[in-house]
This record gives structure tokens, sequence and C-alpha cells, in this order.
């Protein structure tokens, strides 16, 4: 089912006297497709947990309009609105077992959809094979592994078959093998069943490696919408392009002069003329790096270290506004660095240019 | 490993030495006097050792009053203060603006003497010769002919022993209670709510059994208060409780070794060892019963 967000904003109520009022969603236009597995991506504070909540009808949004499909729920309550919901800490039931864990939201139907024992221990079954935990249903929360009670909670949401899943951070209690297996079996659950589901989460990795699409939120604003790759190659601002990548993106202080772009002193290639001159940040990925003896990024070289299949080359340089430039080279050129000094070329797609001012992306 | 054991029985040992002096060997007595029979504490003389004791008390009428009453108090106070409590708690947990302050006068009851609020009962059911009592201006609006609830029939003075108790215990209860239902994480409720739960359903499959291991303890501790019982029926009946047939086991036993029928430590041990193994009962059937129902 698609789902619509039109201008959603949630503003809660500052707490105690001349506090400001918090706009924790401001403004979100979207429109989900149907049968994706979106990510909302952003630092703690972000408001994507807020918009979670706004979608499960937990919380009411204080303008906007939310649809699902074509009817709209914005002042639908929680219980009607047919949602999954992955908590962050799970909420399993403690002292219920697997089993009963599972059946608990069947156990609500009413009416015509009311369900006999039996059935409701079949469709738990079902739920429990999708995400293959069926041989703990006897056990309690308690005696299970994180990664064990983040299944039983999928399959919680799942079992009464929701026209959206959501999660909640779902993989940030797992440890990192863990998590990376979680998150393919989320991408498989996501595909076999065809529900839309949208994720939150800080980790731009997780997001990045199974979203269809992601959203990029800062300060209740809405930065960027698109597919991962595309926000990757393209962010819209400094913020997206920072926050999206590991290692970091390695910002710059530059400028366009006489039709070129620089680094500090050095001057990296030529823009097009109609570009306008003036301060700018310029970003480079680590993977926009290229080892050349005559590069004209010329840097100072503190250590690389090699890591196998790739070598990360920590390097200085004047004009550089964090702590050391990263750049990922391939291991092979490992011969070619030596001494203090280090000179690269740079790929012309890989360099973002943003204005001083307003930290826009600008094509040059 | 040797010089560890002694070293720790060292450390033990003013724990062990108090324990043992104020507690244990005190115990141990009271189970000896109550075989010993015409025990004289002034001449520490008896005449011979027997059941004899345990079988006077068990025949004595005031005894099996005693008893009568204090179950009565246990059954009716327990489960009434602890479901009222609970429905209070509830009231307070889903309230948010005067909460602190109906908590701040919910609480009052228990730093409050005794004695004096059983004055104040007193005065509230009490009927003289001059006024029929505040209790009964009040069930005369609903035509109720007024009733004397200090001296007269037997269920009205139990009646108010036992509306005293119940208000005497509730704020302790309350307390314990609130903090438990704060204590039970709200992404339980909003889960449940996303589920479509009733309140209903959320309350009995969710909070109940959250709160149980508190809920539990209440129990437990209020059957041991309820057998103890002795003050609250003193500050409400004075002091003969005999005459007013509304003495408590604690009572009888203090009767025996101090009141106007004094002097007879046996009886009050032999009393004191049968109220020791009907608390011992309850609670062991408790626990038992906890093992099913508790969750922890």
């Amino acid at each position: 089912m698609k789902i619509l967000l039109e201008n959603v904003t949630k503003i809660f109520p500052g707490r105690g006297k001349g506090a400001k009022e918090v706009r924790a969603v401001d403004k979100f236009n979207f429109e989900i497709p149907d049968g994706k597995l979106i990510g909302l991506l952003g630092p703690s504070g972000c408001g994507k947990s807020t918009t979670l909540n706004l979608l499960s009808g937990l919380l009411q949004p204080t303008e906007g309009k939310i649809f699902f499909g074509e009817d709209e729920v914005t002042n639908l309550p929680a219980e009607h609105r047919g949602v999954g919901l992955v908590f962050q800490n799970y909420a399993l039931y403690p002292h219920l077992t697997v089993l009963q864990n599972i059946t608990f939201p069947l156990e609500n139907l009413k009416g015509d959809a009311k369900l006999t024992k039996e059935e409701r221990v079949k469709r738990a079954t079902e739920a429990a094979k999708l995400v293959q935990i069926e041989n703990l249903m006897d056990r309690k929360p308690g005696e299970l592994s994180g990664g064990q009670q983040q299944r039983v909670a999928i399959a919680r949401a799942l079992v009464k078959m929701p026209k959206v899943l959501l999660l909640d951070e779902p993989l940030s209690n797992l440890d990192a093998r863990l998590r990376l297996q979680t998150r393919e079996e989320i991408r498989r659950i996501q595909k076999e069943t065809g529900i839309t589901t949208i994720f939150v989460t800080h980790d731009q990795e997780e997001a990045m490696s199974i979203s269809d699409m992601i959203v990029v939120m800062k300060d209740g604003l809405v930065h960027q919408i698109g597919k991962p790759q595309e926000v990757y190659d393209n962010p819209t601002n400094l913020f997206v392009a920072k926050f999206l990548g590991t290692p970091p993106i390695n910002v710059f202080a530059g400028r366009i002069q006489n039709g070129a772009l620089y680094v500090g002193e050095d001057k990296l290639f030529d823009v097009s003329a109609d570009a306008k001159p003036g301060d700018v940040y310029v970003g480079i990925r680590p993977e926009g790096f290229v080892l050349q003896a005559d590069g004209p990024l010329h840097c100072s070289l503190s250590r690389v270290e090699v890591m196998g299949r790739d070598m990360s080359v920590v390097a200085g340089h004047p004009a550089f506004l964090d702590a050391s430039i990263r750049a990922i080279i391939a291991s092979e050129n490992l011969a070619e660095i030596s001494g203090d000094a280090v000179n690269f070329d740079v790929k012309p797609g890989k360099v973002l240019v943003f204005d001083k001012e307003t930290e826009e992306r600008m094509y040059i | 490993m040797e010089k560890n054991n002694l070293k720790a029985w060292l450390y033990l040992l003013p724990a062990i030495l108090f324990l043992g002096v104020f507690m244990v060997y005190p115990l141990i007595d009271v189970f000896v006097y109550s075989f010993e029979e015409g025990y004289n504490s002034a001449s520490q003389t008896f005449f011979g050792i027997g059941t004899y004791n345990y079988s006077y008390v068990l025949r004595d009428p005031y005894f099996l009053q005693a008893l009568k009453n204090t179950f009565i108090l246990v059954i009716i106070t327990v489960p009434l203060s602890t479901g009222i409590a609970l429905l209070i708690s509830l009231g307070l947990s889903s309230i948010q603006k005067v909460r602190e302050w109906y908590q701040t006068i919910f609480f009052l009851p228990y730093v409050t003497n005794t004695l004096a609020v059983g004055l104040v009962f007193m005065i509230l059911f009490k009927k003289t010769p001059y006024s029929d009592g505040l209790m009964n201006l009040l069930l005369g609006l609903f035509g109720v002919s007024p009733i004397d609830f200090m001296d007269g029939p037997y269920w009205a003075k139990m009646f108010v022993l036992c509306f005293y108790t119940v208000w005497v215990v509730m704020p302790f209860k309350i307390l314990i209670l609130t903090s438990a239902l704060a204590s039970v994480n709200e992404d339980y409720y909003k889960a449940a709510k996303v589920d479509g739960t009733s309140a209903f359903r959320t309350f009995g499959r969710i909070t109940l059994p959250m709160i149980s291991p508190m809920l539990f303890y209440l129990i437990i501790t209020g059957f041991i208060g309820a057998f103890k019982a002795y003050s609250d029926a003193v500050a409400l009946f004075g002091t003969n409780l005999n005459a007013a047939e509304m003495n408590t086991i604690v009572g009888y036993i203090y009767d025996m070794l101090y009141g106007n029928s004094g002097g007879y430590p046996s009886y009050a041990s032999a009393a004191a060892i049968i109220l020791f193994v009907i608390v011992l009962t309850i609670t062991c059937i408790n626990l038992l019963l906890s093992k099913k129902y508790v969750h922890y």
C-alpha cells in the first residue's frame, strides 16, 4: 500500500516557562510507493522517530495529512490503522512465551476477523517460520538472544498481516556481526511479504545497504529523498554529503577563482565559465583521490593504514577543515607512497562543491 | 582456608551475638515456655511439661473469639485494601496534573499516629446520648435508623474495625503500587495499543502480570500485618477488648501477659506459637500460589 504524507508537521510544546516549542517534524511531504523498503535516516533528534510515531498513530500530527492508499488516516488512532510496529527495545511481553507474544495481536481481533485458537497458532507458526524462530516458541523472551528477540518482535508485527511495517532503530541493540546478518534478514522478509516497510536508523550504512529509498532528515526537516546511490552521489547540501559515507567525505575550504576550483593554493581543475566566483566548501569522497606524483593536491603524509583489499591514506592539508584527510586507494599502489608528502589527483565526479553561506550544493 | 573461616566467624560475631541474644534465644524460650505448665516468671518455677497450655488456650472462649476476629479481619481487609489501593493507584497513574497533590493526601494516614486516628474514627462512629455521630447522621440521610457502632452489635463493631484497618494500611499499598505502575515500560502499552488491545485486556494481560511481584509482596505483608493486628482494635475499643468482643490474637497474648487476667506467660507463649504456625502456613500457601501467578 502506498503512503502519502502531506505537509505533515509535529510541534511539541516547550517544557517549562518560556521554553520554545519544538518542531520535531516540519512540513514532511513524501509519497511512499507500494511495497518498498524506506530508510528514515538522520542524527539523533532529527525527528525520524517522531515521523514513525506519526505513521503508527501513536502521535497525531499538528498539521498536515497522512493517507494510507486512498484513505485518510490522519486522526485514526493507532489501534485502527493496522500497522505493525517493531520497537527499538522490542517491547516483548516478558511474562509471555514467544508463541503467546506472537499470538497476542491476533487475540485482539473482534467480530468477523475473530480467529479460533488453532487458527491463531497456525498464523503465529507461519510468521515464526518466516523469521526462522519456529523452534523457540515455548521460550520466554528473557531466554532469547538479542537477535532472536528481534525476530520475535518482527514476527509479532507481521502476524496480523499489516499493510505497513514500521521498524524503530531495528538493529541498534545488536552486535556488529548480527547487525549485518539481521539487516539482510529484514530485506529478505520485506521482499517475501511485499509489505511497505519504513525503518528508522541513524546508521547511514544500514540505511544505504538495504533501502529502496532513503530519507535524510535533520532538525525536523527533510533534506533529501532518493535512491541510496543517488543521494550519495548527488547530495543536495553539505549536511547530506557529510552524513552519508564511511569514511566520511573530506571537506576543504576552497574557492572558485579565474574559472578554476582551488583548494588552498592548489588548483584542482577548471570549472565552467559561469560558475560564481567566491569561497566554497569542497568535499572530496575518500574514493575520489588518485595517487599521482605530479597531482595538483599537495598533502603532507601522516600514515598509511592497510586494510587488505584497499588502503587508507591519512594525510593533512592546510585548507582541510577536520583533523585528517582519509583517501581510499587500491592496495597495489602501496609502493608508490613514501616520505612525508603525497600528491593526489582527484576524480571530478567525486568532488562536490557547496556554497559557503547556504551550504547548498553548487553544480559547476 | 581454616584461618579465613576463623576470620569470617569473627566478622560475623557481633551480628550473631545480637541476633542470638535478642532474637533466637527469645524465640526458643517462647517455644519452651509454651510447654511448661504453670510457669511463674517471678519464681521461675513450673509444675510439669506437657501440652496442657495449648489445650487450655484452644478451649478458652476468649481465644476462640480472638481467633475468629483475627480471621475475619484478615479475610476482609487484605483483599479489600489491596484491591482499592490498586484502583486508586491506577487512577493516580492515569492523571497528570494534580497527581502529586493527590499522592500526598493518600499518603497522609501513613504518617499519622494510629491512636489519634482511632480517636477520630471513634468520634465519627460513636453514638452518645447527645449525638448519633457523624456516620449515623450520614446514614440517616438514606433513612437508616442510628446504629451503635462502638458498643452495639458485633457486626457493627467489626465493620468499624475493618473500615479503620483498610484505611490505615492503604497509603503504603498505594505508594508501592503507584511506583510499580510507573516502572512498567511505556513501550509495552504502545505495543499493545498498536495491536488494538482493549484497555481491559491491556490491564489483565500486561499491567497486572508486570506488577504481580509487587502485588504479591503487598498481599504477603498484608496477611502478616493483619494477623498481628492489635493497636487498631485498642485505638477504637480501648484496652478491655475481651469485653468488647473485639480482641485479636496478639491482643489475647498481651492480655495473658499483662492484662487484668495477666500473669500467665505459659498461655501467652502457647497462643504466640499458635499464631506463628498460622502465619507460617498462610505464608507458605501464598508462596506456593505465587509460583503460578507471579511473573518475575
